[in-house]
């Protein structure tokens, strides 16, 4: 097994043969970001479960692992990508592979007006104001490891921009799969929107193949007054997968974000989503699933910052667990002392399907204004058996009634999703997990 | 079609059945009364395969199968149908997603072609009339918000839908008014053939003037102390159940 450091130097070695491919780039002010991210890197620790944000997640099977970057696109199997994709004709379709962009599996043709959207190496090359100025500064590389070390090797992904008062009707669909091939990817999102602009997302990672990968990825996005942003992630790794992600928000003055963050996948999972209200009069919907069975391990870390007043965040994360798998919830809300006029509710609700499975939630509530409105709670139970009685008492088979009232447990955090296809394509992926 | 024999029931250690014997043949009718407490629900709960329940001794025999082999759902799929004294509500399953596997995992079990939901919304469109209930009321979620009157009336509706051979109805008049009294029991009545049969746990005698029974058997303390026609139930009405009791008392 490596040590911590061991890792990190390994890490800070590969970092510098991947300094080298850059070549003509090395001179652009982005890869001063990236040198300055992998000293962060080589500053900062390890979380162990002393740390109080990692008290539940002990990272030590990913830290035994040697990963090395992805440096090329594998074969892949046509129908295991299209198993994720929407219908093409309805969706702008973006498709990387092994962190690499694939032009085959993708749709980007007619982009509609007012919309940029490129890979991150393309962005950086074409639009530099734009990206830099945004770029790595809502994600903080100060204090997370993890961040620190996607930004080093921030080099694939998508950057989308949305012009003012524009309103993207297709969604966009970003899928990035893995080929299990003890590699490590850093997928880098950079997504602005613009004064009064709309748009819909959707973030989905998975992988295939025997052996294991470690998902190391970045989400920026900064919603501008007035804009209305519709986020669903799906997290649907390979079983032997490790993911940590951070989804970073900046939500200014009135604007709307909905965030669907849904997790099915991965051996070790940990996602960061951290929001933060720089405007008055905006709301923030976080909602979350993550189902889980074997010796799947998922944690969720959210924080809503209630920095200004008058906004309003409703939260709720669910979790249906079985087998031995665990689910750590740990949801954060700040309500600073200028926010008067707060709303901030907050949900965590548990199912476990088995003796063994384990659930550990903190919400927590830290408010600091006195005219607010804030409530916050959690759950942990089993699936109700006069429900599933009544349901068998009909001719129901008892697989598929447990199926039943789990599909009703979880939908109401999957109902509001306004894509149609999206929401069956989930409904599919739960009966999937769960039959 | 079920035949009862020497059936003993405990639950969490206590007996609360104790030697129940009862031959219902199809195309009849049974009336299942006695006080408070006597093990009617017990019953019932038994013969759909509550798992709370542990027999101890007897046998169910359904068309000739040993029912207590079977499991819940397997009995469901066999043809038995408890209407529920108290139906649950299921907040996020609607009517029509309960009624659609329920119906085809019968289906599935006899070997018979799922239905397309084409013909499903055919059939449950025709069976709604039967309970006068309205079309909304397949989207809603299972008795989530429904009135008492409403939960019974769609336990008939289920019934109508799935067709049962032997259909229990467990207090299914407790609390509902004569408006709802009559709708549930004319439905039941019209559901009534000569391959069907039903057997109707009753405390009081009203529902009974409805539907009519066959046989009337007083069910006291974990045992039936006394059957009869229909007449037995309006001299329970009218004298209670205590000189039953008395008379069952001597015998011993």
């Amino acid at each position: 097994m490596n040590s911590s450091t061991e890792l990190k130097e390994l890490f800070i070695a590969q970092f510098q043969s991947f300094e080298n491919t850059l070549n003509g780039e090395k001179e652009l002010p982005m890869h001063q970001i990236r040198k300055d991210a992998i000293k962060k890197f080589s500053a900062l620790n390890f979380p162990s479960v002393k740390d109080e944000e990692w008290k539940y997640t002990n990272i030590n099977p990913l830290l035994s692992k040697n990963f090395r970057p992805a440096d090329s696109i594998p074969e892949i199997d046509p129908e295991f990508v299209n198993k994720y994709l929407f219908d093409k004709k309805e969706f702008i379709t973006l498709v990387f592979i092994n962190g690499y962009f694939s032009k085959e599996f993708s749709e980007i043709d007619s982009l509609p007006e007012g919309l940029i959207l490129e890979t991150i190496s393309e962005a950086i090359k074409n639009h530099p104001d734009l990206v830099l100025n945004y770029f790595s500064k809502t994600a903080s590389t100060e204090k997370n490891i993890f961040t620190a070390l996607n930004t080093a090797f921030a080099d694939h992904g998508t950057f989308v921009s949305i012009e003012e008062n524009a309103v993207i009707e297709k969604p966009i669909q970003i899928l990035y799969v893995t080929k299990a091939d003890d590699i490590f990817v850093s997928p880098r999102n950079l997504f602005l929107v613009s004064k009064n602009a709309q748009v819909k997302i959707i973030e989905t990672y998975a992988g295939f193949g025997d052996r294991s990968y470690f998902t190391n990825q970045v989400t920026e996005f900064i919603v501008n007054d007035n804009a209305v942003v519709e986020h669903v992630r799906i997290q649907d790794e390979q079983l032997n997968a490790f993911h940590i992600s951070t989804l970073s928000v900046d939500l200014e003055k009135a604007s709307n974000f909905s965030s669907y963050n849904i997790n099915f996948g991965g051996s070790l999972v940990r996602n960061n989503v951290n929001t933060k209200f720089n405007g008055g009069f905006a709301e923030c919907r976080l909602n979350g699933l993550y189902v889980t069975q074997g010796s799947q391990f998922v944690d969720n870390h959210t924080s809503i910052d209630h920095a200004k007043a008058n906004c309003l965040s409703n939260e709720l994360y669910k979790g249906i667990l079985n087998d031995t798998s665990r689910g750590v919830f740990n949801g954060k809300v700040f309500v600073r002392q200028d926010a008067q006029k707060t709303n901030a509710y907050q949900q965590n609700k548990n199912i476990l399907l088995s003796n063994d499975a384990i659930v550990n939630t903190k919400p927590q509530l830290e408010i600091f204004a006195d005219d607010v409105k804030c409530s916050h709670g959690a759950t942990v139970g089993q699936l109700d058996k006069d429900q599933l009685f009544y349901l068998k008492a009909r001719g129901i088979q008892e697989k598929e009634a447990k199926a039943i009232l789990i599909y009703a447990f979880a939908s109401d955090v999957v109902h509001s999703i306004s894509m149609t296809q999206v929401r069956d394509h989930l409904e599919a992926l739960l009966a999937e997990k769960l039959l | 079609m079920i035949e009862i024999k020497n059936l003993h029931a405990n639950i969490d250690g206590r007996e609360i059945l104790k030697g129940i014997n009862l031959t219902v043949n199809k195309g009849e009718v049974h009336a299942i009364m006695g006080p408070n407490g006597s093990g009617k629900s017990t019953l019932a709960q038994v013969i759909a395969g509550r798992e709370d329940y542990e027999v101890t001794q007897g046998e169910i025999l359904f068309n000739g199968k040993n029912l207590l082999e079977l499991s819940t759902e397997a009995r469901a799929c066999e043809g038995i149908f408890l209407a529920f004294q108290y139906p649950v509500e299921i907040p996020g399953v609607s009517n029509t997603t309960l009624l659609k596997n329920a119906l085809n995992s019968i289906r599935k079990y006899r070997g018979e072609e799922e239905l397309d939901a084409m013909e499903f919304l055919t059939l449950v469109k025709k069976k709604m009339s039967l309970v006068e209930l309205s079309e909304d009321l397949l989207r809603r979620s299972v008795n989530e918000g429904f009135s008492g009157g409403e939960k019974k009336r769609n336990e008939i509706f289920q019934m109508a839908v799935l067709q049962p051979k032997l259909a229990i109805l467990d207090e299914t008049d407790s609390g509902l008014d004569i408006d709802a009294l009559r709708i549930v029991a004319n439905g039941v009545t019209k559901l009534k053939s000569p391959e069907n049969a039903t057997i109707v746990v009753t405390h009081y005698q009203r529902l009974l003037n409805y539907i009519v029974p066959d046989f009337v058997h007083v069910l006291y303390n974990g045992k039936i102390i006394k059957s009869g026609d229909k007449s037995l139930a309006l001299e329970l009405e009218d004298k209670g159940y205590d000189w039953v009791i008395e008379e069952a008392a001597e015998l011993v």
